[in-house]
């Protein structure tokens, strides 16, 4: 049997919930009760069943939703999803991989058949069934990668390789925590993370760089990153901020459970065969605090986490307006016990 | 000379003559100097393969001064956007050899880099020195509207009318710094401007 997916909406009324499973398996990102920048770069490789690493590419409850709001996002503002002339082979192979590891995950949704070049792709959940020709764009309705993104979890961002540097040349960024494709569009690896506190002081970018351009064919790489969101808004972007920037005025001791989410992002790493890039996906998962404290553990480390977060790194995602309220909404859910080691629920 | 910052933040350096077929100088009013004593340093006949763009600033001053050192061409332009179709044409037709040279303000250096990006070059061949004023072009993150020469901070977005935080963060290919709107979360909240990119 197949998933049942989500009815729900990211905007207006947001009515975006996690089922009891789907919180279960939500990628809680703290092994500890505490959290500094690390390269915590690891092997992406398949994880236990009924976890979000159960298949490379993950396909939730979420999905139908997920895509509506991304065609929502894009009929406003087309700039979100962009690719420099020098990129088209790097959404082939992004097509490619994404086809592949969707059907492979999920028959009884996606199937896709090859006969030489031509190839027929079905989509059940967004009723889609093309026959194109793989490499002539002209046989799609968009280009590849926007073809394969819209109908594709998470936002994705195509690096391509050159003199020891990735460069941001192609993307479909509908669900960023707050950074501009638009604008960083053509920069270097360095470049796109000027703006983040700390961490170029700690040497985490060059050791990165390093680990990424060493990345090979069939071993993709993955890390997790979080901020929190209020409401469950995928669309935080700063072409939007000064529409989704309120929100954050909102929070009282009484709505801290509806309205803060944690964001989590499952960034992976793959090397694209034919062009050498790397695509880089980063796949967003929003949980509730009164569905991520429904797992006693999580609110504990949750809590000792944000109440002893660098006032720098605070401020950089955001949180500084709400932190206090939610600290002493956290603080009634933590009785002082020891949490267990690692990442899941007890 | 503008203080280190964030790394996409641009660093110039001082124009010195590189080896090559041909010298293309683009400059804007004080840029015209970092030519001036850059010519000092330059081999003899370095500049019967050059051309120099130029675009007076208020004053009008630096046009005789660059004359004087007898390039191959000298046009003298008033404004950037009069000068574009003639740069675009020039570096669409340049051969391999071909050296660009950019003095003058952060906008002037910026935009020329961008048409310079955009006929294939690579920004780390290029040379570059800062001269004049540090008054910044700004990209309305909200609205994409550009605005030029802004020296406050905060910086009213000429388009949309928000008030943006000028951002260190730099865009080669926008040739602009980033403005984001600096109280999106409470309008009530006007911080101060100050004058602070002159």
């Amino acid at each position: 049997m197949g998933i049942t997916f989500r009815k729900e909406t990211f905007r207006d009324d947001f009515t975006f919930k996690n089922s009891p499973e789907h919180i279960r398996r939500f990628p809680f990102p703290f092994h500890e009760d505490a959290y500094m920048y690390a390269v915590n770069i690891e092997p992406h490789v398949v994880g236990p069943k009924g976890s979000v690493l159960e298949n490379l590419i993950d396909v939730d409850e979420h999905y139908v939703a997920e895509m509506q709001d991304r065609a929502l996002v894009l009929a406003e503002d087309p700039l979100r999803c962009q690719s420099l002339p020098h990129m088209t082979l790097a959404g082939w192979d992004l097509l490619e991989l994404l086809m592949e590891q969707q059907a492979l995950g999920y028959p009884e949704h996606f199937t896709l058949t090859r006969d030489g070049d031509r190839w027929r792709w079905i989509n059940r959940p967004l009723g889609i069934d093309d026959t194109f020709t793989f490499g002539d764009t002209s046989t799609l309705p968009y280009g590849p990668m926007e073809y394969i993104t819209r109908q594709s979890q998470g936002d994705f961002c195509i690096l391509d390789q050159r003199d020891g540097n990735l460069w941001m040349d192609a993307g479909m960024v509908t669900t960023q925590a707050d950074w501009s494709l638009d604008f960083d569009i053509g920069m270097n690896f360095f470049e796109w993370h000027a703006p983040v506190p700390l961490a170029h002081e700690k040497g985490i970018f060059t050791r990165a760089l390093k680990f990424l351009t060493n990345i090979q064919q069939g071993k993709p790489a993955r890390r997790l990153n979080w901020t929190m969101t209020i409401n469950p808004r995928l669309d935080t972007s700063p072409e939007n901020y000064h529409k989704w920037g309120p929100d954050r005025t909102t929070v009282t001791p009484e709505n801290v459970g509806e309205k803060v989410h944690l964001r989590v992002e499952l960034q992976s790493f793959w090397r694209l065969p034919r062009s050498n890039g790397i695509v880089f996906p980063i796949r967003c998962y929003l949980i509730k605090m009164d569905e991520l404290v429904t797992q006693p553990k999580w609110a504990r480390r949750l809590h000792r986490v944000i109440r002893d977060l660098p006032d720098e790194l605070a401020n950089y995602k955001g949180l500084t307006r709400y932190r206090p309220t939610l600290v002493e909404w956290l603080s009634k859910l933590d009785d002082g016990s020891p949490t267990s080691p690692g990442f899941g629920p007890d | 000379m503008a203080a280190k910052s964030i790394i996409s933040r641009p660093v110039y350096g001082t124009l010195s003559p590189q080896p090559g077929k041909h010298h293309l100088f683009v400059a804007d009013a004080e840029g015209a100097l970092a030519i001036a004593e850059m010519a000092k340093r330059a081999p003899a006949g370095f500049f019967d393969e050059a051309e120099i763009v130029f675009i007076p600033g208020p004053d009008g001053k630096h046009v005789a001064a660059l004359e004087a050192l007898k390039p191959a061409q000298f046009h003298e332009a008033p404004s950037f956007a009069s000068l574009l179709p003639r740069l675009r044409q020039t570096l669409a037709n340049a051969h391999m050899g071909l050296r660009l040279y950019l003095s003058g303000t952060e906008g002037l250096i910026g935009q020329a880099m961008q048409v310079a990006l955009e006929a294939g070059i690579d920004h780390t061949s290029i040379e570059t020195e800062h001269r004049g004023s540090l008054a910044r072009r700004m990209q309305c993150v909200h609205c994409k509207g550009i605005t030029e020469n802004v020296t406050t901070q905060p910086a009213t977005c000429a388009h949309c009318g928000l008030l943006l935080l000028v951002r260190d963060h730099y865009s080669r290919r926008i040739a602009a710094f980033q403005g984001v709107c600096i109280n999106a979360e409470d309008r009530s909240e006007i911080p101060p401007m100050e004058e602070i990119f002159r």
